[in-house]
């Protein structure tokens, strides 16, 4: 059964899992989402794919209680080794004493199943976990 | 800069709650019929409307069709959490190109116990009662999974209390407690306000004990939802000479209207950048009025929750770079303090119907620049600034002074 990732910037088959952001490669801005013109220097590309690091640090983070869809997890926003960013649960985060959650701690990527579908395809998502 | 200047003559707000039995057309006409007395002027005078609201967006011309319509044209307009400005924005600008000289604005909202808002994300339905249950099956590049609770959130809450706490790792001297007692501030605040939704003052142990939401936002650090309406009448300079004396004596001029989206940033791949455009509208502000922030007699900003008052504090210049910290703790931002913010309550306390929320906090200060602001009144206040900044994001920042007329 395949391992689906639930965001196309989260890689899954080449090498350790990891996030692909896209490179103008005019003016190096990075983005998550293929843009059609480039929000930086508003070229329309040349764009390609550049492989983020697996590490970083913690950027800011939020534990959120009472939430839409789920309570109980810990929002954050991380800051890649190298450059880049993005946003998910820190999987292992204090959900009780919050302030064990160290802002600018080293963290790293991981991967976990969130769903299964009929098939026993799984959707793979992305999280972070301290060092 | 050239152009016509702009002037505010009438100003109307309804309370912000919960109006069960009042609609959102009883509420938007109720308070642009009192703005239009405030102002001496009618309906006929109007020649051109800005309607604003996020969830009725287009109710300009059923607005109209319900007060007389003299023909005016009607700007629907939307822009999140800034669309009450947006609206103010659309007479500012035909006066100020000469196109109009006399223009209507209100924003509104009934949100009602609304709950959490959520960024751009709506939550999976329930199952459609009845019939076979649709097989799950994923595919790669189709992996329907909601995002919210597994990368991240995108709760208004988890927003904003994520942007507090950017500025906590960047800044000594912010922690749990600075953002607690933003909310003990505008609380107390509060008490003093009849339009605003809750009038209670917290002590910081209650705020900080209250309910976490999304730390370090706990419930009175959170915005409610709830109903309002506002309603402003505009008018050029040249027509404001032609206007009763107690109308011209009470005119407040707009001296700066600063509207901005927001740019690239690298930071900001995954994430709202929300102090970029804010700084950058600020500072086209203050160049636009040539009003210093230290100039300010009072603000009210943008305070969807406590994290995100403290932030604009550094935002809008009113403190020190870096320093929103010291500055809440040394009480800058209260009533009797260095530069007062959200002497209303805030949006904590006051509440915010999304779609009015812009254009009160316009009325808001127009009533403390006129002396008519009643026990909240700021003393002698001369210059306000509003600010309301919308995800998507969009900031507006308009600052207000009281002339000789």
């Amino acid at each position: 059964m395949a391992k689906l990732p639930i965001v196309d910037y989260l890689v899954l088959d080449d090498g350790e899992p990891h996030l692909q952001a896209i490179e103008c490669q005019h003016c190096g801005a990075l983005t998550l989402r293929t843009p059609i013109q480039c929000g930086a220097c508003f070229t329309r590309g040349p764009f390609a794919p550049k492989a983020l690091a697996t590490t970083g640090t913690l950027r800011a983070f939020t534990v959120v209680k009472r939430g839409a869809l789920g309570n109980g997890f810990v929002s954050a926003i991380v800051d890649f080794d190298g450059g880049g960013n993005a946003k998910a649960n820190l999987v292992d985060g204090d959900l009780e004493n919050f302030e064990n959650n160290k802002l600018g701690e080293p963290v790293r990527l991981v991967t976990y199943t969130v769903d299964t579908d009929d098939d026993g395809n799984e959707a793979v998502a992305f999280g972070f976990e301290k060092i | 800069m050239s152009g016509a200047d702009v002037y505010i003559v009438g100003v109307a707000m309804h309370p912000f709650g919960r109006f069960p039995d009042k609609t959102s057309l009883d509420m938007s006409t109720e308070m642009i019929l009192d703005a239009l007395d405030d102002a001496q002027l009618s309906m006929k005078d109007i020649q051109v409307f800005g309607c604003g609201s996020l969830f009725e967006n287009g109710s300009g011309q059923r607005i109209l069709a319900a007060l007389g319509n003299p023909g005016a044209p009607v700007y629907n307009v939307t822009n999140a959490c800034a669309t009450g400005a947006m609206a103010v924005r659309v007479p500012y600008l035909e006066i100020r190109a000469g196109i109009s000289d006399v223009g209507l604005a209100v924003g509104f909202e009934k949100m009602g116990k609304q709950g959490l808002l959520v960024a751009g994300q709506a939550a999976m339905a329930a199952g459609a009662g009845g019939g076979e249950k649709p097989r799950k099956v994923f595919e790669p590049g189709n992996v329907r999974i909601p995002s919210e609770g597994v990368l991240g959130t995108g709760t208004m809450p988890g927003v904003f209390g994520e942007i507090g706490m950017e500025y906590a790792h960047n800044n000594d001297g912010v922690g749990f407690e600075q953002f607690a007692k933003v909310a003990v501030k505008s609380h107390e605040h509060s008490v003093l306000n009849p339009y605003a939704q809750y009038r209670k003052a917290f002590t910081l142990e209650e705020v900080m004990n209250a309910e976490v939401i999304s730390w370090p936002n706990t419930l009175p650090m959170c915005g409610p939802t709830g109903d309002g309406a506002a309603a402003l009448v505009l008018v050029s300079g040249e027509k404001l000479a032609t206007l009763p004396d107690d109308v011209r004596k009470r005119a407040v001029k707009i001296t700066a209207s600063a509207l901005y989206s927001d740019p690239y940033n690298p930071d900001n791949l995954a994430s709202p950048d929300v102090n970029s455009l804010t700084r950058t509208a600020a500072d086209r502000a203050y160049e636009m009025s040539g009003v210093d922030p230290q100039d300010l007699d009072l603000v009210e900003l943008h305070d969807c929750f406590a994290t995100a008052e403290l932030v604009h504090y550094d935002n809008l210049r009113l403190c020190e770079p870096g320093m929103a910290g010291k500055f809440i703790d040394e009480r800058g931002p209260y009533r009797d303090g260095k530069i007062p913010v959200n002497v209303s309550g805030g949006l904590v306390s006051k509440g915010h119907p999304i779609g009015s929320t812009g254009a009160a906090n316009l009325v808001e200060i127009t009533m403390h620049l006129r002396g008519e602001a009643g026990d909240r009144q700021i003393e002698g206040a001369k210059v306000g600034m509003t600010h309301v900044i919308g995800l998507g994001s969009t900031c507006a920042i308009h600052i207000l002074e009281k002339t000789a007329a």
